[in-house]
């Protein structure tokens, strides 16, 4: 399996550990990367809040770059940068005078990009739907049982699918199914799928951290004891603004942030360090001391359905649950 | 009393329309207001999405644009995927933020402030520099939250997860070029 890879910002610096835990999961699962030749930042929802016609430019630069290398599928671990390219071809696409207006200012840089050539995709989608749970589970050498882990999924993953809908935008399954397939206990976390504000606590402290405090609270109310996530943004914020959110709040949370590579890297033995593990500023070795401490789930005691809610007959329809695999949808 | 509606701007809907990539759908809307119940910064807001959509109908081209409304967008998409007129409620807030930087209606800065110093950093190296950001933006807007926010810098920066100096793309020239030639563009034409 080969794919062009596309970083972004984050994951050369503040986010370095999921890169780290993303290579190494990669090259284990066969998924081999080619990177981005020269790639640049794809000014996640900044530019496109000043400069309609640069913000577009400058994400088509990467497009192109990633056309050039001759691979149909680009793959983003960033939730942030895979939004803004796959947004930014499917409207590229529905908008042909915009796309010729790109393709003028790419020229400028001698380059060009013919918009639908590229594919964008989520590491999380490469990770399901071609590397395969099955095959995740088949290298876990260390299940991570006794561990009840949140996935959290913030908003981008899922919504709004601008190269397709790799799963429910509003009640996501896919990480939860990970952490089932490395042995790990989900939790149910209702707010899963909510915002963490992004640049929110740049902007205003008392709204971006009242967006982080509802999820960690979420999260902790429901037992968890680590939350894993796909996004680095998403990570930055539950994690680095952790210390702030509990100093404004008057709060006492410490719970750890990590990437859901990290915590399928290590359900595979790998060294913690390799992964990256360590760099998080809420401190994740308490959480993981209880990985073992319980039985690993069994194919019974995994498959065990929840008791059935006594019904009552007088009581009006209620909504019925949503089915548990969620079928792929791709944009055509 | 001042009234409300001092200038009226009727094709106000047009240009934010004309000015959103690909079919936005504002004309569809049917004021149900799923997107202000949806959104999770509604509480900051002077105005939900929904009243936004009804002002724009009504041509309050100023008001408009001097509404804090787009600025609290988080862009979770929440909304979008809801609509059941498949209103692209994101985009006509970036539309709108674009808007009212042009014409600087805005009353309050800090959010255009932290987009320019972040584009500014990206158009100078190529990629984002969280550290000369965060510096640049909060020394200005709060320097006093600065001080208390030194402790989570200083832990990133020891952590070996923020860097000290810019990182640079190798075809710096190329990327300028292509943001001037785009700049240009944009400045002769809508969507």
């Amino acid at each position: 399996m080969k794919y062009s890879y596309f970083p972004g910002c984050s994951l050369e610096k503040s986010a370095l550990s999921y890169e780290q835990s993303t290579r190494i999961v990669a090259q284990e699962l066969g998924v081999e990367f080619v990177e981005v030749e020269d790639w640049n930042c794809c000014s996640a929802t900044e530019c496109i809040s000043l400069n309609l016609g640069v913000a577009y430019a400058v994400i088509a630069r990467d497009l192109a770059l990633a056309e050039k290398q001759g691979l149909h599928d680009l793959v983003c671990p960033c939730s942030a940068c895979y939004l803004n390219l796959s947004k930014a071809d499917r409207y590229l696409q529905e908008t042909p005078k915009l796309a010729e207006r790109t393709n003028q200012a790419l020229a400028e840089g001698g380059l060009s990009y013919k918009p639908g050539s590229i594919r964008v995709r989520h590491l999380v989608d490469i990770f399901v739907n071609d590397v395969g749970l099955p095959a995740i589970a088949a290298k876990v050498i260390r299940p991570l049982s006794g561990l009840k882990i949140a996935s959290y999924y913030g908003c981008l993953l899922g919504r709004p699918g601008f190269h397709g809908q790799i799963d429910d935008p509003e009640n996501p399954i896919l990480l939860d199914e990970m952490v089932r397939a490395t042995g790990g206990e989900p939790v149910n976390f209702p707010l899963k799928a909510h915002c963490c504000g992004g640049h929110m606590t740049q902007l205003n402290e008392a709204t971006g951290y009242a967006m982080i405090l509802r999820l960690l609270k979420n999260a902790v109310d429901n037992g968890a004891d680590v939350i894993s996530t796909p996004c680095p943004m998403c990570q930055m914020n539950l994690d680095a603004f952790q210390g702030p959110v509990n100093r404004y709040f008057k709060t006492n949370y410490h719970i750890p942030i990590l990437y859901f590579t990290q915590l399928i890297g290590l359900a595979f033995g790998m060294n913690p360090k390799a992964l990256g593990i360590g760099s998080e500023l809420v401190d994740a070795r308490g959480a993981l001391s209880k990985i073992g401490t319980a039985p690993p789930a069994t194919e019974d005691t995994q498959k065990k359905a929840p008791p059935p809610r006594r019904r009552d007959d007088k009581s009006l329809p209620m909504p019925q649950p949503l089915p548990k695999k969620i079928p792929v949808r791709r944009a055509a | 009393m001042t009234t409300a509606t001092a200038q009226v701007a009727s094709d106000f809907i047009e240009q934010v329309i004309a000015n959103t990539p690909s079919e936005c759908h504002l004309e569809m809307c049917i004021q149900c207001g799923t997107c202000g119940a949806s959104c999770p910064s509604a509480e900051a807001m002077d105005h939900t999405p929904r009243q936004l959509f009804a002002m724009i109908r009504a041509g309050f081209k100023e008001q408009v644009l001097a509404s804090n409304t787009p600025w609290y967008c988080a862009a979770c998409y929440y909304c979008m995927i809801r609509c059941p007129q498949d209103v692209h409620v994101t985009d006509i807030m970036y539309t709108l933020k674009r808007m009212s930087e042009e014409t600087g209606l805005h009353r309050d800065s800090v959010a255009p402030d932290f987009s320019k110093a972040f584009t500014r950093w990206v158009f100078s190296s190529g990629r984002a520099f969280e550290l000369g950001l965060m510096a640049e933006h909060r020394l200005r807007h709060n320097p006093l939250g600065s001080i208390q926010l030194s402790d989570m810098a200083l832990g990133l920066v020891r952590k070996g997860r923020m860097d000290l100096t810019p990182p640079r793309i190798k075809d710096l020239e190329g990327f300028k070029r292509i943001i001037a030639k785009a700049r240009e563009l944009e400045a002769a034409n809508e969507v």
